[in-house]
Protein backbone atom coordinates (compact mmCIF):
# COMPACT_ATOMS: atom_id res chain seq x y z
CA UNK A 1 0.00 0.00 0.00
CA UNK A 2 2.84 2.34 0.94
CA UNK A 3 4.31 1.27 -2.34
CA UNK A 4 1.36 2.06 -4.24
CA UNK A 5 0.91 5.53 -2.72
CA UNK A 6 4.17 6.41 -3.47
CA UNK A 7 4.10 5.48 -7.02
CA UNK A 8 0.71 7.47 -7.30
CA UNK A 9 2.29 10.53 -5.93
CA UNK A 10 5.31 10.55 -8.13
CA UNK A 11 2.79 9.94 -10.79
CA UNK A 12 0.32 13.00 -10.15
CA UNK A 13 3.24 15.22 -9.85
CA UNK A 14 5.07 14.00 -13.03
CA UNK A 15 1.62 14.83 -14.46
CA UNK A 16 1.10 17.77 -12.97
CA UNK A 17 4.32 19.34 -14.27
CA UNK A 18 3.60 17.60 -17.81
CA UNK A 19 0.46 19.63 -17.71
CA UNK A 20 1.43 23.21 -16.95
CA UNK A 21 4.00 22.43 -20.10
CA UNK A 22 0.71 20.91 -22.12
CA UNK A 23 -1.50 23.74 -21.41
CA UNK A 24 1.07 25.92 -23.68
CA UNK A 25 1.31 23.58 -26.26
CA UNK A 26 -2.20 22.81 -26.60
CA UNK A 27 -3.14 27.03 -26.15
CA UNK A 28 -0.84 27.59 -29.32
CA UNK A 29 -2.01 24.95 -31.73
CA UNK A 30 -5.52 26.04 -30.65
CA UNK A 31 -4.69 29.52 -31.79
CA UNK A 32 -1.78 29.04 -34.39
CA UNK A 33 -2.44 25.46 -35.92
CA UNK A 34 1.09 25.54 -34.71
CA UNK A 35 3.16 23.19 -32.67
CA UNK A 36 5.66 25.03 -31.28
CA UNK A 37 8.64 22.50 -30.96
CA UNK A 38 10.13 24.98 -29.21
CA UNK A 39 8.03 24.88 -26.38
CA UNK A 40 9.61 22.11 -24.49
CA UNK A 41 13.64 23.81 -24.90
CA UNK A 42 11.77 26.78 -23.51
CA UNK A 43 11.10 24.68 -20.61
CA UNK A 44 14.95 23.68 -20.47
CA UNK A 45 16.13 27.22 -20.78
CA UNK A 46 13.89 27.92 -17.51
CA UNK A 47 15.83 25.25 -15.56
CA UNK A 48 19.00 26.38 -16.80
CA UNK A 49 18.54 30.53 -16.31
CA UNK A 50 17.41 29.32 -12.81
CA UNK A 51 20.93 27.98 -12.09
CA UNK A 52 22.53 31.03 -13.41
CA UNK A 53 20.67 33.40 -11.25
CA UNK A 54 20.62 31.52 -8.23
CA UNK A 55 24.37 31.98 -8.11
CA UNK A 56 24.15 35.41 -8.04
CA UNK A 57 20.39 35.99 -6.65
CA UNK A 58 18.57 34.68 -3.69
CA UNK A 59 15.37 32.37 -4.90
CA UNK A 60 13.08 34.14 -3.44
CA UNK A 61 14.52 36.82 -6.44
CA UNK A 62 15.80 33.92 -8.45
CA UNK A 63 12.35 32.62 -9.28
CA UNK A 64 10.36 35.24 -10.12
CA UNK A 65 12.98 36.77 -12.35
CA UNK A 66 13.11 33.00 -14.46
CA UNK A 67 9.36 33.56 -14.54
CA UNK A 68 9.64 37.11 -16.35
CA UNK A 69 12.78 35.82 -18.52
CA UNK A 70 11.22 32.63 -19.45
CA UNK A 71 7.56 34.98 -20.30
CA UNK A 72 10.27 36.90 -22.38
CA UNK A 73 11.88 34.49 -24.32
CA UNK A 74 8.37 33.04 -25.55
CA UNK A 75 7.15 36.55 -26.44
CA UNK A 76 10.60 37.50 -28.43
CA UNK A 77 10.49 33.91 -30.07
CA UNK A 78 6.75 34.33 -31.41
CA UNK A 79 7.73 37.88 -32.52
CA UNK A 80 10.76 36.90 -34.28
CA UNK A 81 10.53 33.24 -35.33
CA UNK A 82 6.02 33.08 -36.24
CA UNK A 83 5.06 36.33 -36.81
CA UNK A 84 7.49 37.35 -39.81
CA UNK A 85 5.44 33.85 -41.58
CA UNK A 86 2.20 34.64 -40.35
CA UNK A 87 0.61 34.75 -44.52
CA UNK A 88 2.65 31.96 -44.81
CA UNK A 89 1.89 27.73 -45.16
CA UNK A 90 1.87 26.09 -42.09
CA UNK A 91 4.41 23.49 -42.61
CA UNK A 92 7.19 26.67 -43.20
CA UNK A 93 6.10 27.73 -39.38
CA UNK A 94 6.93 24.15 -37.97
CA UNK A 95 9.95 24.24 -40.21
CA UNK A 96 10.67 27.36 -38.03
CA UNK A 97 9.60 26.12 -34.86
CA UNK A 98 11.79 23.17 -35.28
CA UNK A 99 14.59 25.70 -36.20
CA UNK A 100 14.16 27.85 -32.73
CA UNK A 101 14.61 24.41 -30.65
CA UNK A 102 17.70 23.62 -32.00
CA UNK A 103 18.63 27.11 -31.75
CA UNK A 104 17.77 26.72 -27.94
CA UNK A 105 19.32 23.66 -27.67
CA UNK A 106 22.60 24.67 -29.17
CA UNK A 107 22.94 27.77 -27.01
CA UNK A 108 22.46 25.59 -23.98
CA UNK A 109 24.90 23.26 -25.33
CA UNK A 110 27.48 26.81 -26.02
CA UNK A 111 26.86 28.01 -22.40
CA UNK A 112 26.90 25.38 -20.31
CA UNK A 113 29.62 23.07 -22.62
CA UNK A 114 27.38 20.66 -22.47
CA UNK A 115 27.61 19.66 -19.48
CA UNK A 116 25.12 18.52 -17.10
CA UNK A 117 23.98 21.34 -14.68
CA UNK A 118 22.62 20.73 -11.08
CA UNK A 119 19.21 22.75 -10.25
CA UNK A 120 19.71 24.34 -6.98
CA UNK A 121 17.52 23.00 -4.09
CA UNK A 122 14.75 24.95 -3.25
CA UNK A 123 14.58 24.92 0.15
CA UNK A 124 11.08 24.42 0.79
CA UNK A 125 9.84 22.64 -2.33
CA UNK A 126 13.12 20.25 -1.99
CA UNK A 127 12.27 18.96 2.10
CA UNK A 128 10.46 15.83 2.53
CA UNK A 129 7.17 15.24 4.36
CA UNK A 130 6.30 11.91 5.76
CA UNK A 131 3.03 11.00 3.96
CA UNK A 132 1.87 6.94 4.76
CA UNK A 133 5.76 5.92 5.25
CA UNK A 134 7.18 7.65 2.57
CA UNK A 135 9.12 10.22 2.45
CA UNK A 136 7.93 12.56 -0.65
CA UNK A 137 9.57 16.15 -1.75
CA UNK A 138 7.09 19.21 -1.01
CA UNK A 139 7.59 20.16 -4.77
CA UNK A 140 5.94 16.73 -5.47
CA UNK A 141 2.90 17.15 -3.28
CA UNK A 142 2.68 20.62 -4.07
CA UNK A 143 2.52 20.13 -7.91
CA UNK A 144 -1.33 19.30 -8.36
CA UNK A 145 -2.59 21.99 -5.99
CA UNK A 146 -0.60 24.65 -7.78
CA UNK A 147 -2.01 22.85 -10.91
CA UNK A 148 -5.28 23.05 -10.01
CA UNK A 149 -5.33 26.51 -8.74
CA UNK A 150 -2.97 28.16 -12.40
CA UNK A 151 -5.72 25.57 -14.19
CA UNK A 152 -8.50 27.52 -12.35
CA UNK A 153 -6.98 30.91 -12.85
CA UNK A 154 -6.36 30.27 -16.56
CA UNK A 155 -10.29 29.28 -17.33
CA UNK A 156 -11.58 32.03 -15.18
CA UNK A 157 -9.17 34.51 -17.62
CA UNK A 158 -10.87 32.35 -20.68
CA UNK A 159 -14.35 32.64 -19.94
CA UNK A 160 -14.91 35.80 -18.08
CA UNK A 161 -12.41 38.80 -19.11
CA UNK A 162 -12.24 40.57 -22.43
CA UNK A 163 -9.14 39.07 -23.60
CA UNK A 164 -10.24 35.72 -22.88
CA UNK A 165 -13.13 36.20 -25.11
CA UNK A 166 -10.63 37.81 -27.73
CA UNK A 167 -8.94 34.73 -27.66
CA UNK A 168 -11.73 32.29 -27.97
CA UNK A 169 -12.62 34.34 -30.87
CA UNK A 170 -9.06 34.32 -32.23
CA UNK A 171 -8.99 30.75 -31.91
CA UNK A 172 -12.04 30.36 -34.38
CA UNK A 173 -11.52 32.97 -36.81
CA UNK A 174 -8.50 35.17 -37.67
CA UNK A 175 -10.42 37.42 -40.12
CA UNK A 176 -14.01 38.29 -38.58
CA UNK A 177 -12.05 38.84 -35.21
CA UNK A 178 -9.97 41.18 -36.67
CA UNK A 179 -13.20 43.12 -38.09
CA UNK A 180 -14.20 43.63 -34.46
CA UNK A 181 -11.21 45.51 -34.14
CA UNK A 182 -9.32 42.69 -32.10
CA UNK A 183 -5.71 43.13 -32.47
CA UNK A 184 -4.43 39.34 -33.63
CA UNK A 185 -1.12 39.73 -32.33
CA UNK A 186 -1.41 41.21 -29.39
CA UNK A 187 -3.61 38.36 -28.71
CA UNK A 188 -1.33 35.51 -29.91
CA UNK A 189 1.70 37.21 -28.06
CA UNK A 190 -0.87 36.87 -24.78
CA UNK A 191 -1.45 33.11 -25.65
CA UNK A 192 2.97 32.39 -25.54
CA UNK A 193 3.17 34.38 -22.45
CA UNK A 194 0.50 32.40 -20.24
CA UNK A 195 2.09 29.37 -21.75
CA UNK A 196 6.24 30.42 -20.97
CA UNK A 197 4.84 31.08 -17.76
CA UNK A 198 2.83 27.81 -17.21
CA UNK A 199 6.22 26.22 -18.67
CA UNK A 200 8.48 28.16 -16.10
CA UNK A 201 6.32 27.32 -13.30
CA UNK A 202 6.09 23.60 -14.18
CA UNK A 203 10.25 23.67 -15.19
CA UNK A 204 10.74 24.82 -11.11
CA UNK A 205 9.06 21.82 -10.23
CA UNK A 206 10.32 19.21 -12.68
CA UNK A 207 13.90 20.08 -11.93
CA UNK A 208 13.64 20.57 -7.93
CA UNK A 209 12.62 17.02 -8.25
CA UNK A 210 14.80 15.42 -11.38
CA UNK A 211 18.28 17.69 -10.29
CA UNK A 212 19.78 17.97 -13.33
CA UNK A 213 19.21 20.01 -16.65
CA UNK A 214 21.34 19.47 -20.01
CA UNK A 215 20.63 20.45 -23.23
CA UNK A 216 18.23 18.18 -24.19
CA UNK A 217 16.70 17.97 -20.95
CA UNK A 218 13.50 19.49 -22.62
CA UNK A 219 13.49 17.17 -25.26
CA UNK A 220 11.35 14.12 -23.35
CA UNK A 221 8.88 16.66 -21.14
CA UNK A 222 8.11 18.25 -24.33
CA UNK A 223 7.17 15.52 -26.35
CA UNK A 224 5.48 13.78 -23.69
CA UNK A 225 3.37 17.50 -22.44
CA UNK A 226 2.57 17.45 -26.64
CA UNK A 227 1.28 13.77 -26.45
CA UNK A 228 -0.82 14.71 -23.67
CA UNK A 229 -2.05 17.94 -25.36
CA UNK A 230 -3.06 15.53 -28.26
CA UNK A 231 -4.33 12.89 -26.26
CA UNK A 232 -6.80 14.80 -24.18
CA UNK A 233 -8.26 16.76 -28.02
CA UNK A 234 -5.60 19.53 -28.97
CA UNK A 235 -6.87 22.82 -28.29
CA UNK A 236 -8.36 21.96 -25.65
CA UNK A 237 -7.19 22.60 -21.86
CA UNK A 238 -9.12 20.95 -19.80
CA UNK A 239 -8.26 17.85 -22.33
CA UNK A 240 -4.24 18.63 -21.99
CA UNK A 241 -4.44 18.57 -18.37
CA UNK A 242 -6.53 15.51 -17.90
CA UNK A 243 -3.94 14.02 -20.39
CA UNK A 244 -1.44 14.78 -19.12
CA UNK A 245 -2.48 13.16 -15.03
CA UNK A 246 -3.42 9.98 -16.87
CA UNK A 247 0.30 9.98 -19.04
CA UNK A 248 2.21 10.65 -15.54
CA UNK A 249 0.40 7.93 -14.04
CA UNK A 250 0.49 5.52 -16.15
CA UNK A 251 4.87 6.22 -16.52
CA UNK A 252 4.91 5.67 -12.77
CA UNK A 253 3.08 2.54 -13.08
CA UNK A 254 5.07 0.62 -15.32
CA UNK A 255 7.95 2.42 -13.82
CA UNK A 256 7.28 0.71 -10.62
CA UNK A 257 6.30 -2.73 -11.15
CA UNK A 258 8.50 -5.02 -9.90
CA UNK A 259 12.04 -5.06 -11.02
CA UNK A 260 12.18 -8.85 -11.71
CA UNK A 261 9.70 -8.37 -14.78
CA UNK A 262 12.30 -5.68 -16.17
CA UNK A 263 9.29 -3.50 -17.64
CA UNK A 264 10.62 -0.17 -16.28
CA UNK A 265 12.33 0.47 -19.18
CA UNK A 266 9.72 0.36 -21.63
CA UNK A 267 8.30 3.33 -19.37
CA UNK A 268 7.81 6.11 -22.53
CA UNK A 269 7.07 3.50 -25.20
CA UNK A 270 4.01 2.92 -23.10
CA UNK A 271 3.09 6.55 -23.30
CA UNK A 272 3.10 6.55 -26.88
CA UNK A 273 1.18 3.38 -26.91
CA UNK A 274 -1.83 4.63 -25.12
CA UNK A 275 -1.68 7.58 -27.22
CA UNK A 276 -1.76 5.60 -30.38
CA UNK A 277 -4.73 3.15 -28.77
CA UNK A 278 -6.63 6.57 -28.15
CA UNK A 279 -6.09 8.06 -31.20
CA UNK A 280 -7.29 4.65 -33.26
CA UNK A 281 -10.22 4.82 -30.97
CA UNK A 282 -11.11 8.48 -31.33
CA UNK A 283 -9.07 10.25 -33.76
CA UNK A 284 -9.66 13.68 -31.87
CA UNK A 285 -8.71 12.72 -28.63
CA UNK A 286 -10.67 12.74 -25.61
CA UNK A 287 -11.73 16.50 -25.77
CA UNK A 288 -11.18 17.47 -29.36
CA UNK A 289 -13.67 18.54 -31.61
CA UNK A 290 -13.57 17.64 -35.20
CA UNK A 291 -10.90 16.86 -37.15
CA UNK A 292 -7.71 18.89 -36.94
CA UNK A 293 -5.70 19.24 -39.96
CA UNK A 294 -2.83 16.96 -40.35
CA UNK A 295 0.23 18.27 -39.48
CA UNK B 1 -19.16 60.44 -46.37
CA UNK B 2 -17.21 57.71 -47.56
CA UNK B 3 -15.36 58.32 -50.95
CA UNK B 4 -13.46 55.96 -52.75
CA UNK B 5 -11.14 57.32 -55.51
CA UNK B 6 -9.25 55.14 -58.31
CA UNK B 7 -9.47 52.00 -56.04
CA UNK B 8 -7.19 49.25 -57.55
CA UNK B 9 -6.90 45.63 -55.42
CA UNK B 10 -5.06 42.84 -56.82
CA UNK B 11 -6.58 39.96 -55.23
CA UNK B 12 -5.12 36.21 -55.84
CA UNK B 13 -2.70 37.54 -58.26
CA UNK B 14 -5.33 39.37 -60.53
CA UNK B 15 -6.62 42.86 -60.44
CA UNK B 16 -9.83 42.39 -59.08
CA UNK B 17 -10.83 46.10 -58.42
CA UNK B 18 -9.80 48.07 -61.67
CA UNK B 19 -10.07 51.43 -60.45
CA UNK B 20 -13.40 52.52 -59.50
CA UNK B 21 -14.61 55.34 -57.73
CA UNK B 22 -17.70 55.80 -55.83
CA UNK B 23 -19.45 57.75 -53.08
CA UNK B 24 -21.59 56.87 -50.00
CA UNK B 25 -23.21 59.85 -48.87
CA UNK B 26 -24.44 60.67 -45.11
CA UNK B 27 -27.35 58.62 -43.73
CA UNK B 28 -27.99 56.89 -47.67
CA UNK B 29 -28.07 53.30 -48.54
CA UNK B 30 -25.91 52.66 -51.44
CA UNK B 31 -25.55 49.43 -53.13
CA UNK B 32 -22.70 47.71 -54.84
CA UNK B 33 -24.42 45.28 -57.24
CA UNK B 34 -22.64 43.14 -60.07
CA UNK B 35 -22.49 39.04 -60.52
CA UNK B 36 -20.35 36.95 -58.57
CA UNK B 37 -16.62 37.69 -59.21
CA UNK B 38 -17.30 41.06 -60.13
CA UNK B 39 -15.33 42.75 -57.09
CA UNK B 40 -18.06 43.17 -55.00
CA UNK B 41 -16.80 41.77 -51.86
CA UNK B 42 -13.07 42.81 -52.76
CA UNK B 43 -14.11 46.52 -52.33
CA UNK B 44 -15.54 45.78 -49.07
CA UNK B 45 -12.39 44.12 -47.78
CA UNK B 46 -9.72 46.44 -49.08
CA UNK B 47 -12.40 49.08 -47.54
CA UNK B 48 -12.25 48.00 -43.87
CA UNK B 49 -8.25 46.99 -44.50
CA UNK B 50 -8.50 43.23 -44.55
CA UNK B 51 -6.68 43.46 -48.23
CA UNK B 52 -4.40 46.06 -49.23
CA UNK B 53 -5.60 48.38 -52.56
CA UNK B 54 -2.61 48.42 -55.03
CA UNK B 55 -3.96 51.98 -55.51
CA UNK B 56 -6.58 54.79 -54.98
CA UNK B 57 -7.57 56.71 -51.53
CA UNK B 58 -10.57 55.67 -49.14
CA UNK B 59 -11.88 58.70 -46.77
CA UNK B 60 -14.12 58.84 -44.71
CA UNK B 61 -15.18 62.29 -44.05
CA UNK B 62 -12.55 63.26 -45.35
CA UNK B 63 -10.01 61.45 -43.17
CA UNK B 64 -7.92 59.15 -45.03
CA UNK B 65 -8.15 55.75 -44.52
CA UNK B 66 -5.70 53.94 -46.88
CA UNK B 67 -3.20 51.37 -45.54
CA UNK B 68 -4.49 51.90 -41.48
CA UNK B 69 -4.91 48.70 -39.93
CA UNK B 70 -8.22 47.09 -39.99
CA UNK B 71 -8.75 48.15 -36.07
CA UNK B 72 -7.86 51.24 -36.67
CA UNK B 73 -10.79 51.77 -39.29
CA UNK B 74 -13.22 49.72 -37.53
CA UNK B 75 -12.81 52.41 -34.65
CA UNK B 76 -12.85 55.59 -36.78
CA UNK B 77 -16.66 53.99 -37.55
CA UNK B 78 -17.02 51.84 -40.44
CA UNK B 79 -17.87 47.94 -39.58
CA UNK B 80 -18.27 44.96 -41.91
CA UNK B 81 -21.12 41.99 -41.99
CA UNK B 82 -19.29 39.38 -43.78
CA UNK B 83 -19.99 37.06 -46.21
CA UNK B 84 -21.58 34.16 -44.56
CA UNK B 85 -22.29 35.94 -41.75
CA UNK B 86 -19.26 34.56 -39.55
CA UNK B 87 -20.90 34.52 -36.21
CA UNK B 88 -17.89 33.04 -33.70
CA UNK B 89 -20.01 29.77 -33.18
CA UNK B 90 -18.64 29.13 -29.91
CA UNK B 91 -19.53 32.62 -27.91
CA UNK B 92 -23.22 32.68 -26.53
CA UNK B 93 -25.26 35.21 -28.65
CA UNK B 94 -24.38 37.23 -25.89
CA UNK B 95 -20.65 37.66 -26.29
CA UNK B 96 -20.82 37.84 -29.84
CA UNK B 97 -22.37 41.08 -28.94
CA UNK B 98 -19.93 42.05 -26.73
CA UNK B 99 -16.82 41.00 -28.84
CA UNK B 100 -18.74 43.36 -31.83
CA UNK B 101 -17.93 46.13 -29.41
CA UNK B 102 -14.51 45.32 -28.21
CA UNK B 103 -12.85 48.32 -29.36
CA UNK B 104 -15.43 50.69 -26.82
CA UNK B 105 -14.87 50.75 -22.95
CA UNK B 106 -18.42 52.48 -22.28
CA UNK B 107 -21.00 51.17 -20.75
CA UNK B 108 -22.88 48.33 -23.19
CA UNK B 109 -25.87 48.28 -21.86
CA UNK B 110 -27.77 50.58 -24.01
CA UNK B 111 -26.86 48.98 -26.97
CA UNK B 112 -27.48 45.80 -26.23
CA UNK B 113 -30.99 46.69 -25.42
CA UNK B 114 -30.91 48.57 -28.79
CA UNK B 115 -29.91 45.66 -30.83
CA UNK B 116 -32.50 43.32 -28.62
CA UNK B 117 -35.29 45.87 -29.51
CA UNK B 118 -34.49 45.58 -33.53
CA UNK B 119 -34.15 41.70 -32.92
CA UNK B 120 -36.08 40.41 -30.15
CA UNK B 121 -35.35 36.82 -31.28
CA UNK B 122 -32.09 37.25 -30.28
CA UNK B 123 -33.13 38.52 -26.62
CA UNK B 124 -34.39 35.22 -26.59
CA UNK B 125 -31.13 33.02 -27.07
CA UNK B 126 -29.00 35.34 -25.48
CA UNK B 127 -27.23 32.60 -23.51
CA UNK B 128 -27.34 29.78 -26.31
CA UNK B 129 -24.26 29.18 -28.02
CA UNK B 130 -24.58 31.16 -31.71
CA UNK B 131 -23.63 28.34 -33.16
CA UNK B 132 -26.76 27.27 -32.42
CA UNK B 133 -29.04 29.40 -34.41
CA UNK B 134 -31.12 29.23 -37.62
CA UNK B 135 -29.04 30.91 -41.05
CA UNK B 136 -31.47 33.93 -40.51
CA UNK B 137 -30.74 34.51 -36.44
CA UNK B 138 -27.07 34.57 -37.44
CA UNK B 139 -27.55 36.90 -39.79
CA UNK B 140 -29.62 38.80 -37.72
CA UNK B 141 -26.60 38.77 -35.23
CA UNK B 142 -23.97 38.94 -37.54
CA UNK B 143 -25.85 42.45 -38.16
CA UNK B 144 -26.66 43.23 -34.18
CA UNK B 145 -22.54 42.50 -33.62
CA UNK B 146 -21.98 45.03 -36.37
CA UNK B 147 -23.87 47.63 -34.34
CA UNK B 148 -22.18 47.54 -31.41
CA UNK B 149 -19.02 48.76 -32.31
CA UNK B 150 -21.72 52.24 -32.77
CA UNK B 151 -20.63 52.53 -36.86
CA UNK B 152 -21.15 56.01 -38.65
CA UNK B 153 -21.14 53.13 -41.78
CA UNK B 154 -22.32 49.47 -41.80
CA UNK B 155 -21.38 47.71 -44.82
CA UNK B 156 -22.45 44.56 -45.49
CA UNK B 157 -21.54 42.11 -47.90
CA UNK B 158 -24.47 39.42 -49.01
CA UNK B 159 -26.58 39.64 -46.12
CA UNK B 160 -29.27 38.08 -48.47
CA UNK B 161 -27.13 35.03 -49.33
CA UNK B 162 -28.85 31.34 -48.25
CA UNK B 163 -31.41 32.48 -46.53
CA UNK B 164 -35.11 31.94 -47.64
CA UNK B 165 -36.67 34.86 -49.36
CA UNK B 166 -39.66 35.75 -46.09
CA UNK B 167 -36.53 35.63 -43.81
CA UNK B 168 -34.33 38.10 -45.90
CA UNK B 169 -37.35 40.58 -46.56
CA UNK B 170 -36.98 40.65 -42.58
CA UNK B 171 -33.49 41.45 -42.92
CA UNK B 172 -33.98 44.00 -45.71
CA UNK B 173 -36.48 45.96 -43.47
CA UNK B 174 -34.14 45.91 -40.42
CA UNK B 175 -31.47 47.25 -42.58
CA UNK B 176 -34.25 50.29 -43.68
CA UNK B 177 -34.90 50.83 -40.12
CA UNK B 178 -31.10 50.84 -38.96
CA UNK B 179 -30.75 53.09 -42.20
CA UNK B 180 -33.61 55.60 -40.65
CA UNK B 181 -31.76 55.83 -37.41
CA UNK B 182 -28.91 57.56 -38.97
CA UNK B 183 -26.39 54.68 -40.19
CA UNK B 184 -25.45 54.76 -43.52
CA UNK B 185 -25.29 51.53 -45.18
CA UNK B 186 -23.04 49.96 -48.20
CA UNK B 187 -24.86 47.11 -49.53
CA UNK B 188 -23.03 44.25 -51.78
CA UNK B 189 -25.89 41.91 -53.28
CA UNK B 190 -26.21 39.56 -55.74
CA UNK B 191 -29.69 39.76 -54.65
CA UNK B 192 -30.15 42.96 -57.42
CA UNK B 193 -33.97 43.45 -57.09
CA UNK B 194 -34.30 43.88 -53.19
CA UNK B 195 -30.53 46.11 -53.03
CA UNK B 196 -31.81 48.12 -55.52
CA UNK B 197 -35.59 48.61 -53.51
CA UNK B 198 -34.32 49.65 -50.60
CA UNK B 199 -31.14 51.73 -51.86
CA UNK B 200 -30.90 55.38 -52.78
CA UNK B 201 -27.80 55.20 -55.19
CA UNK B 202 -26.41 52.09 -57.00
CA UNK B 203 -23.80 50.83 -58.69
CA UNK B 204 -23.25 48.54 -61.50
CA UNK B 205 -19.72 46.85 -61.08
CA UNK B 206 -18.54 44.54 -63.75
CA UNK B 207 -15.19 42.47 -63.83
CA UNK B 208 -13.57 45.42 -61.85
CA UNK B 209 -15.28 48.28 -63.06
CA UNK B 210 -17.78 50.32 -62.15
CA UNK B 211 -20.02 50.22 -65.50
CA UNK B 212 -23.37 51.95 -64.44
CA UNK B 213 -24.37 54.39 -61.39
CA UNK B 214 -27.70 56.21 -61.32
CA UNK B 215 -30.97 56.15 -58.14
CA UNK B 216 -31.63 52.82 -56.81
CA UNK B 217 -34.97 53.74 -58.81
CA UNK B 218 -33.88 54.66 -62.01
CA UNK B 219 -31.39 51.15 -61.92
CA UNK B 220 -34.41 49.24 -61.29
CA UNK B 221 -36.16 50.70 -64.42
CA UNK B 222 -33.03 50.25 -66.52
CA UNK B 223 -33.48 47.96 -69.50
CA UNK B 224 -29.66 47.09 -69.11
CA UNK B 225 -29.65 46.25 -65.56
CA UNK B 226 -33.50 44.43 -65.28
CA UNK B 227 -31.90 42.09 -68.44
CA UNK B 228 -28.55 41.55 -66.77
CA UNK B 229 -29.15 41.28 -63.45
CA UNK B 230 -32.42 41.10 -62.44
CA UNK B 231 -33.94 38.63 -64.77
CA UNK B 232 -37.36 38.21 -66.01
CA UNK B 233 -40.46 40.04 -64.45
CA UNK B 234 -37.50 41.98 -62.07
Amino acid sequence: MQYVISILLSGISLGGQLALIAIGYTMVYGILRLINFAHGDLFMASGLMMIYISTWAPLYLAIPLVLVLAVVLGFTIERAAYKPLRQAPRMSVMISAIGVSYLLQNTATYITGGQPMTYPSIPFLYDTVNVAGNNVKWAVLLTPVLVIVLVFALTQLINHTKIGMAMRAVAKDFETSQLMGIKINNVISMTFIIGSFLAAVGSVLYFTNYQTVVPTSGAMPGLKSFVAAVFGGIGSIPGAVIGAFLIGICESIVKGLPAAWGLSVFSDAVTFAILIIILVVKPTGLFGERATDKV
Amino acid sequence: MLKIDGLKVNYGGIEAVKGISFEVPDRSIVTLIGANGAGKSTTLRSIVGLVRPAAGNIQLEGEELTGLPTDRIVSKGITLVPEGRRVFPDLTVLENLKIGAYLRNDSLDDDINWVYELFPRLKERSWQAAGTLSGGEQQMLAVGRALMSRPKIMMMDEPSLGLAPIVVRGIFDIIREINRQGVTILLVEQNANMALKIADLGYVLETGRITMSDTGAALLANEKVKEAYLGKGG
